[in-house]
């Protein structure tokens, strides 16, 4: 078998005011030549000014397995919510 | 993004018939299935080969248009026939990522291809004999192309909807640079008229191949669409495809070759002559002009990247040495 090259992962932002965002994965020897590749792949129409590369192997991700207790509780928790709280609509908008 | 941690790893699932079914019902409700996703091994192995087929298809079409870049006949021809060959290899790069969030490596589906294990789409087994087959290509194969991968954008695998939607926003001008090319011949003198034609005769039927066998005879369907990772049959598609295309020759004074084309007032569409499926098999089965060539064209590419590749990771350890010292 071949030797692989290491994964990276790519983030864009689109224009200044934006936060990066996730577009894509891409094989390189080093982040040098993930960023060249980056800019080749991922920013040939004008869809980037700056670009980050992460090493796949760096990202820590949540079990999705236990996507229930993480993330469902908060559904319950209405009382996080604005619309929880009964203001007379005379105090205005608040 | 989750492929570092998934290449080789154990994947397994218990498929019992409560998993399946809440699986479906997870697709059924036009939920997203992500990576690290419990799934059927199933529907795991036919992404595996589907997208695995898609992104050969992607880097083996840069071949026969690779062929014209050196002979386009202007500079802006050239340019754009630089920068559409230029996103088929982008197509490749993201549709190998996508594939890759399942588990497999991009080298080891390189190494399918390259043991002719793994397919990709027969039309590139095709001869591009002329400069007018460059713009039946653009027109006729990413037409199709687009056609097959528009309902793609909403298949239940989120890599590879999300990789088709980035692939369809760059396929547009893929095919309006084509249709250009054609339009510009066939307007032109008489003998590039009948290079238009020519093209147009040679491409259309395998045009319609690259929609798969008869729904009858499609081996992977039914599941596929169970699963939303197709949306509309083979023929479905082949139809649309033929109703876009056929006004648009039409409008080119070309000449669709078949004989039994007609419009069908009832159903709204064409009805069109029996595709010869003894030679799309025959080509699948690597009996075309050109399977040989592109594999060992592949190959080559392969091969004589090898040194860069070594090289850049050599480059690499050196410096990651070098910065460790310095620390
Ligand atoms: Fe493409
Ligand atoms: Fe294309």
């Amino acid at each position: 078998m071949t030797e692989a090259t290491p994964l990276w992962e790519v983030f864009i932002r689109p224009r200044n005011g934006l936060a990066h965002k996730h577009c894509g994965s891409l094989h390189a020897a080093d982040e040098v030549l993930a960023l060249n590749a980056a800019r080749d792949v991922y920013t040939r129409r004008g869809e980037g000014v700056s670009i980050w590369v992460v090493p796949s192997a760096a990202i820590t991700a949540s079990d999705p397995d236990q996507a229930a207790e993480n993330f469902e509780p908060t559904a319950d928790k209405i009382y996080r919510h604005p619309t929880f709280y009964e203001i007379p609509e005379d105090v205005g908008h608040m | 993004m989750y492929s570092q941690g998934l290449i080789g790893a154990d994947s397994t699932t218990e498929e019992t018939p409560e998993f399946l079914a809440r699986f479906q019902a997870r697709i059924d409700a036009e939920e997203k299935i992500e990576p690290n996703d419990a799934m059927p091994e199933g529907y795991r192995r036919t992404l595996v080969r589907q997208i695995g087929q898609h992104a050969h298809s992607e880097i083996v079409g840069m071949l026969p248009e690779g062929n014209w870049i050196t002979r386009a006949p202007s500079l802006k021809r050239k340019a754009a026939l630089l920068a559409k060959v230029q996103d088929e290899g982008g197509h490749g790069l993201y549709l190998y990522a996508a594939a890759e969030t399942l588990g497999v490596s991009r080298e080891e589906m390189t190494e399918e291809l390259h043991a002719g294990k793994a397919k990709y789409s027969s039309i590139f087994n095709y001869p591009t004999l002329s400069w007018a087959d460059i713009g039946t290509i653009g027109w006729l194969v990413d037409g199709a192309a687009i056609m097959n991968q528009i309902p793609l954008c909403r298949c239940s695998f989120g890599p590879y909807a999300r990789a088709m939607i980035r692939v369809c926003k760059e396929e547009s001008f893929h095919q309006r640079q084509g249709y250009e090319i054609v339009m510009t011949l066939a307007r032109g003198t008489p003998a590039q008229r009948e290079m238009a034609q020519d093209a147009l005769n040679r491409w259309w039927w395998p045009s319609l191949m690259m929609f798969g066998p008869h729904d009858a005879d499609s081996e992977h369907s039914d599941q596929s669409m169970a699963w939303k990772i197709k949306r509309f049959s083979n023929d479905e598609l082949r139809q649309k495809f033929i109703d876009a295309t056929v006004p648009q020759a039409e409008f080119l004074g070309l000449s669709v070759p078949d004989e039994d084309l007609k419009w069908n007032e009832e159903k709204n569409g064409y009805d069109h002559g029996e595709i010869d499926w003894s030679e799309f098999w025959r080509v699948v089965k690597g009996g075309g002009q050109m399977n040989v060539d592109r594999i060992r064209d592949r190959k080559a590419a392969w091969d004589n990247g090898a040194w860069v590749r070594e090289a850049a990771r050599a480059h690499a350890a050196k410096r990651a040495t070098r910065k460790q010292a310095a620390e």
